[in-house]
């Protein structure tokens, strides 16, 4: 039971550090926001940038406070659990935030449920059979796929099964993803193609050198046999740094599928921090920045948590 | 066109129901691939069905505040639901909508409006109280709705409702051009007691049904609407702010229409049978504004060099990819009083040079401010940039942000890219050319021309005030602060089955995103 306490005071620096980096988020994110040149005033006014109602919308809004107040307001509220109201529309934060979860959520989950098998698979494929043609066009699908951007594998993709073979919907316009997930395919798609390059070729890597590693070596010497080698000798050490580079994904997944939301028209988390930000719609851009941070901060210790479980001698925490 | 346009502009103030509402829209049927062979064979509407519409939106943000109207997809779901007073015809004059008739006292400084018979989706009727109830809303002064500033002539204290239908208009000055504000955007009627707008009631060619704020509305035909039914079951909204989205939905038969398609998209398409492609001329005003108080631009020999530097074909060709026409210098090519007889102003690099250096501006250097913030005004500095060094101008173009540029390009700089939107020339004149308005990007600002103005607010007899608006925009033809090279086209798309979409209104007039005039064959 010793071995428990010092297990549990790193989770718990941990958490504490993850607290201090959520708020140094919201602090980031604040100042970053007044840097951005005009506010929702401006933004809102548009091409009528009569300056009389733009002092009455920034009135209206209370953006003629000065900052530290308004900063200072939104922590107090935040304590109390309230992530404050739109500028623009006077909905609360709170709304914002799931209605764009919902649809991110799922694209998130079917994305990581195909991810994790599809990569691992294709990695340990391609190092059981190293140097041989398989590993050399798994090499080299992997890296090709890697280099072109979301956008243009998405495009592409709706072109040809969207609207040149017909066998899919090309965007999710007006569709609600729960009830008709068909238009879910591309992008998931979409989503998959640079994650399971990334981890694939890490697993892979790490294959390579855990076959090569002495344990694995001693255990052929014992004669166990080579499937339960790959997979419960060398996988579980292969697969630490593929597991950090997962939480990495699910970071991306949250905030960065911008692109294929946009693409696909998917009001998701992505489309509503884009049209916070060009609205100067401050409130709205912290209530995000907060949920990102969290939710970074909590993926990333549970991987830490998978990898020292998977790996402990290797003591990676980064 | 344009001899059609201005008698159908000369109407009195005594007018009946909008007649031209269907006289421009586009004919429909057969299965015919070519636009031209779907126009010759015209089918009679059709009733039922649901039509998508997809728009580029506003995200989570949205409301149907119809007061509140900011965006095109606002004022389409405004106009679903909603009725305003007027609205403005193809040529932006206004045309009666809620409003049966407008009738002014001698000195125009009194208006007399009847509302015509019709009813809220809940089934009272609308009153005078409702509009009364409504401008004062958008008037509020701790409000900060766009319409407020074309309501401003109106005396809300001293105008009253005289019966149920009849609203008397106290203004605070003559105002012939009155019915513009009638017509203004965003000046909706609401109910005398709304208050909040989750689920508008309107009196609008449609009733809602249901709303997801930046991903969907959708409403249902109004069975009861005073101008007839529309002849759509049902109508959704939805948004995809990117284009290629709104083309691959329209392509993949997941809307019907789709607003806002760029000039090259629309020709990879046009006329192949998958899309039509219809385009909105002159909805959109392209052009430069040099700000006529600072130098260079205080020395009017500067500015007509400029406006000589400008080849407007290869702007038009270049930055629009063709789609639209060449200004001349002047708001609103098409529209009531717009003074057609001006010949067309050309590229002139000798002349802009000779005037440049009678100015003593010789191997002048200019900063052209611009920004994303709409279709073609980077590549259009690009180019004007080319066409100044020919004349010897250095043009240095600087990109600013794209959210905050109308408001950077105001009272800064002395060179920028602009554009409108369609609206009346007395709009354009009223809210950027007088000494006083509010967004008077080119510091225009001269006292006669000020009194010009007013002079035309005060003549009652619309022959005479045409030509004062004539004298006016010679006035800027010679010597103003906007360099207007071109009108772009607006582009939609629909289904090849989508019928009765006006080809000639302009984007925000009457005809545009007219739902209820719309059918499928």
């Amino acid at each position: 039971m010793a071995r428990v306490t010092p297990h549990l005071s790193w989770i718990g620096r941990r958490l504490l550090l993850g607290l201090g980096q959520t708020a140094a988020v919201v602090l980031f994110i604040f100042a970053l926001t007044e840097a951005l040149p005009g506010d929702a005033a401006v933004a809102l006014a548009g091409d009528q940038p009569d300056p009389a109602r733009i002092d009455r919308i920034r009135e209206t809004m209370g953006l003629d406070r000065p900052a530290a107040a308004r900063l200072t307001d939104w922590v107090v509220s935040l304590l109390h659990g309230d992530l404050g109201t739109s500028l623009i529309s006077g909905r609360p934060v709170t709304g914002y935030l799931t209605a764009g979860l919902g649809p991110t959520l799922l694209l998130a989950t079917a994305t990581l449920t195909l991810l994790t098998p599809l990569s691992v698979g294709l990695g340990v494929l391609a190092a059981r059979r190293e140097g041989g043609p398989l590993d050399r066009t798994v090499s080299a699908l992997t890296l090709a796929v890697h280099a072109v951007p979301e956008f243009a594998v998405g495009v592409l993709l709706a072109t040809l099964f969207g609207l040149w073979l017909g066998w899919l919907p090309p965007t999710a316009v007006g569709a609600d993803p729960f009830t008709q997930p068909a238009v879910l395919i591309l992008p998931v798609v979409v989503l998959l193609s640079r994650p399971v390059c990334t981890i694939s070729r890490l697993v892979r890597a790490g294959m390579i050198e855990a076959m090569a590693s002495p344990y694995v070596a001693q255990a052929r010497r014992y004669g166990v046999s080579g499937t339960r080698i790959t997979w419960t000798h060398a996988l579980p050490n292969a697969i630490a740094p593929a597991t950090q580079q997962l939480a990495r994904t699910c970071d991306w997944l949250l905030s960065g599928v911008i692109v294929v939301e946009a693409l696909f028209v998917i009001p998701g988390l992505g489309t509503v921090l884009i049209e916070a930000v060009a609205a100067r719609d401050i409130p709205v851009v912290q209530g995000m920045a907060v949920v990102f941070g969290i939710v970074t901060v909590l993926v990333n210790l549970a991987a830490d948590l998978a990898a020292r479980r998977f790996a402990p001698r290797s003591e990676v925490a980064a | 066109m344009n001899d059609a346009r201005s008698s159908l502009a000369r109407r009195g103030f005594l007018i009946a129901t909008g007649a031209t509402a269907l006289a421009f829209t586009a004919a429909c049927g057969t299965g015919a691939t070519t636009p031209d062979a779907k126009n010759a064979a015209e089918g009679a509407p059709k009733q039922g069905g649901r039509l998508r519409a997809a728009f580029a939106g506003g995200g989570a943000g949205e409301t149907l505040d119809p007061h509140a109207a900011n965006l095109f997809v606002d004022a389409a779901r405004a106009k679903a639901l909603f009725d305003k007073l007027a609205d403005f015809g193809a040529d932006l004059a206004a045309v009666p909508r809620l409003a049966e008739r407008w009738e002014p006292n001698d000195a125009l400084d009194t208006w007399r409006i009847t509302v015509r018979k019709a009813a809220f989706h809940d089934g009272r009727p609308v009153t005078a109280e409702d509009v009364l109830h409504s401008y004062r809303r958008i008037a509020d002064p701790k409000g900060t709705f766009r319409a407020k500033a074309s309501l401003e002539p109106i005396d809300l204290d001293a105008s009253r409702a005289v019966d149920a239908s009849t609203v008397e208009f106290k203004l605070k000055r003559p105002y012939a051009e009155f019915p513009n504000v009638l017509a203004a955007f965003g000046a909706y009627i609401v109910p005398k007691d709304a208050t909040a707008f989750d689920k508008p009631v309107g009196s609008g060619p449609f009733s809602f049904v249901s709303f997801k704020p930046g991903s969907s509305l959708v409403v249902k035909r109004n069975d009861a609407y005073w101008e007839g039914a529309p002849h759509l079951d049902e109508l959704e909204f939805v948004i995809a702010s990117e284009e290629s989205a709104r083309v691959s939905a329209l392509l993949g038969g997941q809307v019907e229409y789709a607003h806002e398609l760029n000039p090259a998209t629309a020709r990879t398409h046009e006329g192949k049978g998958r899309i039509d492609i219809v385009r909105l001329p002159g909805s959109a005003m392209q052009g430069f504004v040099m700000k006529t108080d600072r130098p260079p631009f205080n020395d009017p020999r500067v500015r007509q060099a400029f406006f000589l530097i400008a080849d407007r074909k290869e702007l038009v060709d270049g930055a629009l990819s063709g789609a639209g026409e060449i200004g001349n210098d002047l708001f609103g090519k098409g529209y009531q009083y717009y003074p057609s007889s001006l010949p067309q102003r050309t590229q002139d690099l000798e002349k802009a040079r000779a005037l440049l250096k009678e100015a003593g501006a010789e191997g002048l250097k200019v900063t052209l401010d611009t920004a994303p913030a709409a279709t073609g005004f980077v590549e259009a500095a690009g180019i004007f940039k080319e066409q100044a060094a020919k004349a010897g101008v250095t043009v240095e173009v600087k990109v600013g942000n794209k959210d905050t540029y109308w408001k950077d390009i105001l009272d800064n700089g002395t060179f920028a890219s602009y554009r409108s939107g369609a609206m009346p020339i007395e709009s354009h004149i009223s809210q950027r050319l007088l000494t006083g308005s509010t967004t008077n990007a080119t510091k225009w600002q001269q006292k006669d021309f000020d009194d010009l103005y007013q002079q035309a607010q005060s003549t009652s007899d619309v022959t005479q005030r045409g030509a004062l608006y004539e004298r006016m925009q010679r006035r800027l033809y010679d010597e103003g602060g906007f360099l207007i090279w071109g009108f772009a086209d607006w582009i939609v798309a629909t289904a090849p089955k989508v019928c009765g979409v006006s080809k000639t209104a302009p984007a925000n007039t009457l005809d545009w995103a007219r739902f209820d005039k719309i059918w499928l064959a």
